[in-house]
């Protein structure tokens, strides 16, 4: 069931578009946002507020990236892969926080704190290798400073 | 030397507000249309500054304009979107735009919703840009106040409505047919053309879809003029250009320069050459889709007419350098494991074909590779170019592999004939895709 | 027209199509995925590219996918251009890269149309040397069998299902190398089209479960054609046989009727042939024991005791039925005499039936084919819930509503065969679609504005919209504002229109709509529009035996109750269906003879002194008339084992022993062949003349030879019955019809109703169509798609129809009672087959909520209703649709037979059993 707020939340967001549908992307952000993932049951919720199927729903919700069917850890780290970053050595950066953390690009910590994603470059290639972290992006990220990083996340 | 899309912008991570955005010039193209400069005429300046497209394909702007239907009998509501998906690798241009001066956009997507009498403007952003995020809701927020937005523009009868719509992520999202599915809340799958989305784009209404840098450029033309504009450049084509380098360069980084500028004085006057201990092998000159330029081009200037095109293409503008002590084929592995991914999976020779391209080459950084694969790769670089597929994605993907094909290919044979990566700390770098 | 260039070589197409279709029209061999000839072109699968040239100069050219490229004139393309040819092979090949190799155990193997382009385009050598990938497979119901790992990705599966057929419930899900096509959870596909999907996927991803139960390759299948028994539309379709099992249906292509898609009740209904209760031995009861057992005897003892027993009645009756062939009908008819012939069907299918012919015979308005309606721009629908009673006819109205909104891509010149880019322009925008009912289902969501109510209040909208197109129609007193405001959008609606169309049927068992439908159409004819008219009947030759004539049941009821009459021959007929059961049972105690022919027992045959095991639609050959007035002929697939004839052979059997030995035989005793039932047939009353013309006859060869029935690659033809002779045997031979029960004959150019599969050199798969066609998706070569009885001749006025019935008025205590159909559960035939007796959901009584809480039922209520001699057990729905003094019973199971519509006091005959939580 949509809470009050997110019912209104999403009546804002229908707004914008001449048709109900184009709402789909944003419902997915909005709850996920409130929810931390998109379950099968926020998947009703929407298909329901917007007249579709759950089918139609998880069709548009699985082709995209940022969009999370399965649960994530409390704070969700994304690791650029893209070229700029790889040449500054990123893949350095997720050994070290495979060594440390015990998870891989694709998995959460066992303590439900932290999961690692791959992510298409950031846009920050200027300072790369480059993570976001909750939607924070550090530059200039080495092996060493990235626990350093990562610990003011708990 | 002018820099009008960042002489004013907010270095400091700032939000630079509609105030202080006033205090520079802002928002007063808007005084020339209230003086009675029409849609026609606001087209007219754009085609004679000679804009072309920042998103990559460099199309003139004004000539993409004059296919919207016009007059009273045209299609309503006509949409307006910027293009602000900007997930290309190597590429980050305009995040430094968004950041840093946000209404120059706002102002700008204004000036071609006048342009084309497009009532509604979406901004498409990619939802990980979560600062230009917040900097454009506050800016459309205040240009709501200040009523340059949802509200007739003084002596015009004008409105101007613009959402912002954040993406859930999908490099496709870019190409513009896929972002008008996008933007209906649907998977997006590119759309063939024709028909264009001038006279069927979004909810099958005549749509114009540009770049944010585009969409920046358009206040300086319009305030200052066309010839004014063309003198900005040293090509004939007009204008600044923000070029960027990144990769194993002293200084990567960001510049506004004249239109033109050679790859060298880029590398050497203003990321200051390599970085200490790595040589010069080759560029990408704008974003992964483009095709290497190496030590014979770099004196080619870096526009969309000067770059022959059997050598390449400008696209982005934003440099990735490859440096000697990176291995070419493990660079090429790591572009096409990203094509691959994001191959929305529409057609066939992009969806099968990218994903084997990224596991022939894992197959050359494990060493493993034979000549057979050399051939492969080959017939992939052949079918997956342009005409073949069915959007632009996997023919700018194979761009760098063709290109590599060509200047690096002896790296590909050392890589079969020494059984090992020459560079073999970075092969156990890659993992088969699943 | 124009001329294109391929190879060098002239062509003259069809400016309107695209390359591929074009190429195919050519018949030349271009492969394909992607594109589908109803669904046009999205250009995803890249399966079809050639070199295109600017002029005859250009040695270059490019490539461009034919599917995507408009055939226009002067385009010069090449198929066999070195890189076109590569870069197919390579499709093929990333296409193969994660297909599995399990062709030698997949239900697609040897009529896939992978395999047909793998081999087609020389693809094969695998190259790709790395895992593939896997899937998880879905349950997907009774009807489809899902094999993900075969996915080629083409799209098709999800264009048909949601853009082309409305549903809903399956989807793609996931991006890159990973999508993924199937619902959300495992479950029951829930589109009553699903079983196209079987036939649209152009490999083995969908195939169909019922035939994987008894499963056998399409080149061990001997096959002919047939005519859907299961509606009235009457949709083509092949069937499949093989060891005297029927093992599937097929869709079969006819241009004019259903095209490429059938429903899933005519797909999957077919296995009530292979009953294991069906009767298969001609059956004597022992004299006046209608109690015990029937027991086997020989045929001939069983035909003399019949005929002995006819010879010494005091008089015959003889009935009908509107799911026998036209053949059999008038056999019968022949044999009683056409005083004694009675029609198998209550007064009041006759009234309805009657009315429905005068409307067509006498009106200036034309019924419209499947293809016509799904070409009409404008569309009102009276009380006849289509997706339920004739689906095909729902299936073509989801596509008549995008004729209105696709003229805007026409503006734009976005050819029609653009899918995807007509789709973008049309988004949801819908022409005009009215539908009138009591209840709602999905397709309503596809309405203009829907009108729920009583059938009589329906028939005053369809009044008053005539009226309101502006004639001098009669009009309708005391309408309400509502009433007349939808009237009148309505109208201007069907007005602005170019072909409006008007559906009616017999389903909710009122006259005065189909009489108001044609006042509209006539309103419209007047008004200059060319609208056409379109009536749902409830059996596949319904319409065929109205236009024989003959008494209604009631009548034969009397004559043996007033003793005109004491012995009866029922034909295929269950009279419980059609006529109150103590009046049936009270018939069968007063006749002394009761013969009945039919294929499986039922209420009647348990009442019979003989019985006469008759073929089914597959066991035999007929003619059978549509909603339309279209008579089309059904082939014999095989030979049945026991006693199993044809019932008109049985009929001229009783006939020949029936008639005086010193005359000459006549009528249907002098019939040899099925030449002579359809002659015969031809001569029984007029409007049947044409029937002549619908097929063939026996005696045509082809090149001096006959038209095989099983495929030139038909295996172990001499071992099929080695456990009874290792001799071979002779093949039946077919004295009927110019097809063989053989695999020699003549294979090649034939008229269309002798097609018995669609075949052709390299194309294996069901695509093989094009091959049979000059212009894709158009008439097949030498089409003859059946032909239409009954042209409208009236040139002045048509009298207007003015019985207009009063406003509803729900009574006090009382209901009217609507019958329901299902799509699943409410035919007779289809139920018996296992597959769709799992989708006959729980039968229900439906009330609107304000009524359910008058009677203190909840949603969910298990109840008993007492009706017409019969209790039965029903849930408890609550339908917002119904309309308020009406209940809606759904015709399933025993509820099949009540007499519809009815007042029932519901506060008396329902008994609350238990409360559902
Ligand atoms: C795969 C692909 C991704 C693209 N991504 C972007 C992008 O992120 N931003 C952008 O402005 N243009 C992108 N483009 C180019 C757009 O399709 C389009 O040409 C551009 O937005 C037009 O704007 P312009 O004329 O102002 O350059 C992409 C094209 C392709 C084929
Ligand atoms: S080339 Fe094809 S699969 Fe790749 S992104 Fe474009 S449409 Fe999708
Ligand atoms: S490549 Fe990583 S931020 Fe650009």
């Amino acid at each position: 069931m949509l809470s009050d707020t997110e019912r209104d939340e999403l009546e804002e967001a229908l707004k914008h578009y001449p048709d109900k549908r184009a709402g789909t992307i944003d419902a997915l952000l909005l709850l996920q946002r409130r929810r931390g993932w998109i379950s099968d049951d926020s998947l009703v919720d929407i298909a329901q507020f917007l007249d579709m199927t759950c089918e139609d729903v998880d069709s548009v919700a699985t082709f995209y990236n940022l969009v999370f069917r399965r649960p994530v850890g409390r704070h969700v780290l994304f690791m650029c892969d893209s070229i700029s970053c790889w040449i500054m050595g990123c893949e350095r950066v997720r050994e070290r926080l495979h060594d440390h953390y015990g998870v891989d690009v694709g998995q959460t910590t066992s303590d439900g704190r932290l999961t690692m994603l791959p992510i298409a470059c950031l846009g920050h290639c200027e300072r790369a290798p480059a993570i976001m972290i909750d939607g924070d992006v550090y530059g200039n990220v080495t092996p060493d400073k990235v626990e350093e990083i990562v610990e003011k996340y708990r | 030397m002018e820099r009008p899309l960042t002489q004013h912008i907010a270095r400091d991570g700032r939000y630079r507000s509609l105030s202080e955005y006033g205090k520079t010039g802002g928002y007063r193209s808007l005084k020339r249309l209230a003086d009675g400069l029409s849609p026609q005429n606001v087209q007219r300046l754009v085609t004679e500054a000679g804009l072309r497209g920042r998103g990559g394909a460099g199309f003139p702007t004004g000539n993409k304009w004059s296919f919207v239907p016009m007059g009273s009998d045209a299609p309503r509501p006509k949409y307006l979107v910027a293009n602000a998906d900007e997930m290309e690798p190597g590429t980050f241009k305009d995040r430094v735009l968004m950041e840093g001066n946000p209404h120059g956009l706002v102002e700008g997507m204004i000036l071609a919703g006048y342009a084309v009498q497009a009532e509604v403007g979406f901004i498409f952003l990619r939802g990980e840009y979560h600062l230009s995020a917040q900097y454009l809701t506050n800016a459309i927020s205040e240009a709501y106040q200040a009523g340059h937005l949802g509200r007739t523009l003084p002596g015009t009868d004008f409105r101007f409505d613009l959402h912002l719509h954040a993406s859930a992520g999908r490099y496709i999202c870019g190409e513009e047919t896929a972002l008008l599915n996008a933007l209906e809340g649907k998977r997006a799958i590119p759309r063939a053309k024709p028909p264009y989305p001038q006279t069927s784009g979004l909810w099958g209404q005549p749509t114009v879809v540009q770049n944010v840098e585009t969409l920046s450029n358009l206040p300086h033309i319009i305030t200052h003029d066309s010839t004014w504009y063309r003198s900005l450049s040293r090509s004939k084509d007009g204008g600044t250009k923000l070029y960027g380098m990144s990769g194993r360069v002293a200084h990567p980084g960001c510049w506004e320069l004249p239109l033109g500028t050679t790859a060298r004085e880029l590398l050497e006057n203003h990321a200051g050459g390599m970085s200490d201990d790595f040589g010069f092998r080759g560029l990408l000159p704008g974003g992964a889709s483009t095709a290497f330029l190496v030590e014979e081009h770099l004196d080619l200037p870096m526009d969309f007419s000067s770059i022959p095109p059997q050598v390449g293409r400008l696209g982005t503008g934003t440099m990735i350098v490859l440096d000697d002590r990176t291995c070419p084929v493990g660079f090429v592995l790591n572009l096409e494991k990203f094509f691959a991914r994001e191959s929305c999976g529409w057609c066939t020779p992009c969806r099968e074909g990218l994903p084997w391209v990224a596991r022939i080459l894992q197959l050359f950084e494990e060493g493993r590779a034979t000549n057979d694969d050399l051939t492969l790769l080959e017939m992939h670089a052949k079918f997956l170019s342009p005409g073949h597929t069915f959007c632009a994605l996997a023919p700018g993907a194979v761009e760098p592999l063709k290109s590599a094909l060509k200047y690096f290919r002896d790296d590909f044979v050392r890589h079969i004939r020494l059984g090992h990566c020459p560079w073999n700390v970075q092969s156990k770098r890659h993992r088969i895709l699943v | 027209m124009a001329t294109i260039v391929v190879d060098n070589r002239s062509y003259s197409v069809d400016e309107r199509t695209n390359l591929l279709a074009a190429c195919l029209g050519a018949g030349l061999n271009l492969p394909y995925f992607c594109w589908h000839p109803a669904m046009g072109s999205v250009g995803a699968c890249r399966q079809c590219a050639v070199k295109q040239f600017k002029d005859e100069h250009d040695q270059r050219g490019r490539l461009v996918m034919a599917c995507m490229t408009p055939a226009s004139d002067g385009a010069r393309i090449s198929i066999d251009d070195p890189e076109a040819k590569a870069f197919r092979a390579s499709v093929v090949e990333w296409l193969m890269v994660n297909h599995p190799h399990d062709c030698p155990v997949c239900d697609e193997g040897g009529e896939c149309h992978l395999q047909d382009v793998t081999v087609m385009t020389g693809h094969a050598y695998r190259r790709y040397r790395f895992p593939k990938r896997t899937y998880h497979n879905q349950y997907l119901g009774p009807f489809i069998k899902h094999e993900m790992n075969r996915c080629i990705q083409c799209y098709r599966c999800v264009r048909f299902y949601r853009d082309y057929a409305g549903g809903r419930d399956l989807n793609v899900f996931g991006s890159h190398d990973a999508v993924y096509f199937g619902r959300e959870q495992d479950g029951t596909l829930e589109n009553e089209f699903s079983g196209n999907l079987v036939e649209v996927c152009p490999t083995g991803v969908f195939t169909d479960k019922t035939l994987f139960h008894h499963y056998t390759r399409k080149w061990d299948l001997q096959s002919a054609q047939s005519i859907c028994p299961h509606c009235s539309l009457g949709c083509n379709t092949t069937l499949g046989e093989r060891y005297g099992i029927v093992r599937r249906v097929v869709n079969r292509y006819n241009h004019q009727v259903n095209g490429y898609f059938l429903c899933d009740r005519g797909r999957f209904g077919y296995d009530y042939v292979n009953d294991d209760g069906r009767m298969r031995r001609a059956l004597l009861r022992p004299k006046h024991d209608r109690v015990s057992q029937a027991k086997p005897e020989g045929v001939s003892e069983v035909l003399a005791s019949a005929a002995d027993r006819l010879r010494r009645a005091r008089g015959i009756v003889g009935i009908g039925s509107p799911r026998a062939s036209l053949e059999a009908n008038v056999a019968l008819r022949s044999l009683v005499g056409p005083d004694r012939f009675f029609l198998g069907i209550g007064e009041r299918d006759h009234r309805l039936f009657s009315t429905i012919l005068t409307i067509l015979r006498t009106g200036p308005v034309p019924s419209a084919s499947l293809r016509e309606a799904e070409d009409s721009d404008a569309v009102l629908v009276l009380g006849e819930d289509l997706l339920n009673s004739a689906p095909r006819l729902a299936l073509a109205l989801l596509q008549s509503v995008r004729q209105q909104p696709m003229k805007r891509a026409d503006e734009l010149k976005i050819p029609r065969w653009d899918d995807a880019a007509v789709r973008n322009v049309v988004q949801g925008r819908r022409g005009p679609l009215f539908l009138a009912g009591y209840r709602r289902t999905w397709f309503h969501d596809y309405a203009t504005e829907n009108y729920f109510a009583a059938p009589d209040d329906i028939a005053r909208l369809g009044f008053s919209v005539a009226q309101s197109i502006g004639t001098d129609s009669p009009s309708v007193p005391n309408l309400s504002k509502d009433v007349r405001d939808r009237a009148h959008r309505i109208a201007e609606a069907l007005i602005r229109a170019e072909r409006p169309l008007i559906v009616a049927g017999t389903v909710s068992g009122s006259q005065a709509t189909i009489e108001a439908a044609a006042n509209v159409a006539w309103a419209l004819h007047l008004a200059g529009k060319h609208p056409r008219l379109s009536f749902v009947l409830p059996d596949c030759n319904s319409l065929g035996l109205a236009q024989l004539g003959g008494g209604i049941l009631e009548d034969a009821f009397q004559s043996v109750r007033h003793r005109k009459a004491d012995g009866v021959i029922v034909l295929e007929n269950d009279l419980y269906r059609h006529a109150d059961s103590a009046k049936a049972d009270a018939f069968f105690d007063a006749a002394q003879t009761v013969i009945v022919i039919d294929s499986f027992d039922h209420r009647t045959t348990a009442r019979a002194d003989i019985l006469l095991p008759a073929a089914t639609f597959p066991e035999s050959d007929g003619t059978l008339v549509n909603h339309e007035g279209r008579a089309q002929r059904f082939y014999q697939v095989f030979v049945p084992e026991g006693d199993i004839t044809e019932s008109w052979r049985w009929l001229r059997d009783l006939a020949r022993m029936t008639s005086d030995p010193a005359e000459k035989l006549s009528g249907a005793a002098a019939w040899q062949t099925f030449d002579d039932a359809v002659s015969g047939t031809a001569e029984a009353v007029p409007e049947f003349a044409k029937i002549r013309a619908v097929a063939p006859p026996a005696g045509l060869r082809l090149i001096g030879q006959k038209i095989p029935r099983q495929p030139e690659r038909y295996s172990g033809r001499t071992a099929m019955i080695s456990h009874l002779t290792v001799h071979e045997p002779r093949p039946p031979h077919d004295p009927d019809t110019a097809l063989a029960f053989s695999m020699e004959g003549h294979r090649g150019r034939m008229p269309s109703p002798l097609i018995p599969q669609f075949w052709a050199p390299g194309w294996n798969s069901n695509q093989a169509l094009n091959k049979y066609q000059d212009e894709i998706g158009g008439p097949l070569r030498e089409e003859m798609p059946g032909v239409r009885l009954i042209e409208p001749v009236a040139t002045k006025a048509p009298l207007w129809f003015t019985r207009i019935p009063l406003p509803f008025r729900p009574a006090y205590r009382r209901w009217l009672l609507l019958p329901l159909t299902a799509l699943f559960g409410s035919e007779e035939l289809s139920n018996r087959s296992p597959a769709i007796a799992e989708r006959i959901s729980e039968p229900f009584i439906s009330l609107h909520p304000s009524d359910a809480t008058r009677l203190r039922l909840e949603e969910g209520t298990a109840i008993e209703l007492a009706l017409q001699g019969t209790t039965c057990r029903l849930a408890v729905r609550l339908e917002s649709s119904t309309p308020p003094g009406t209940a809606g019973l759904s015709l399933m199971h025993e509820m099949g037979f009540a007499q519809l519509p009815t007042w029932v006091d519901l506060t008396e005959s329902i008994k609350a059993e238990r409360r559902v939580a």
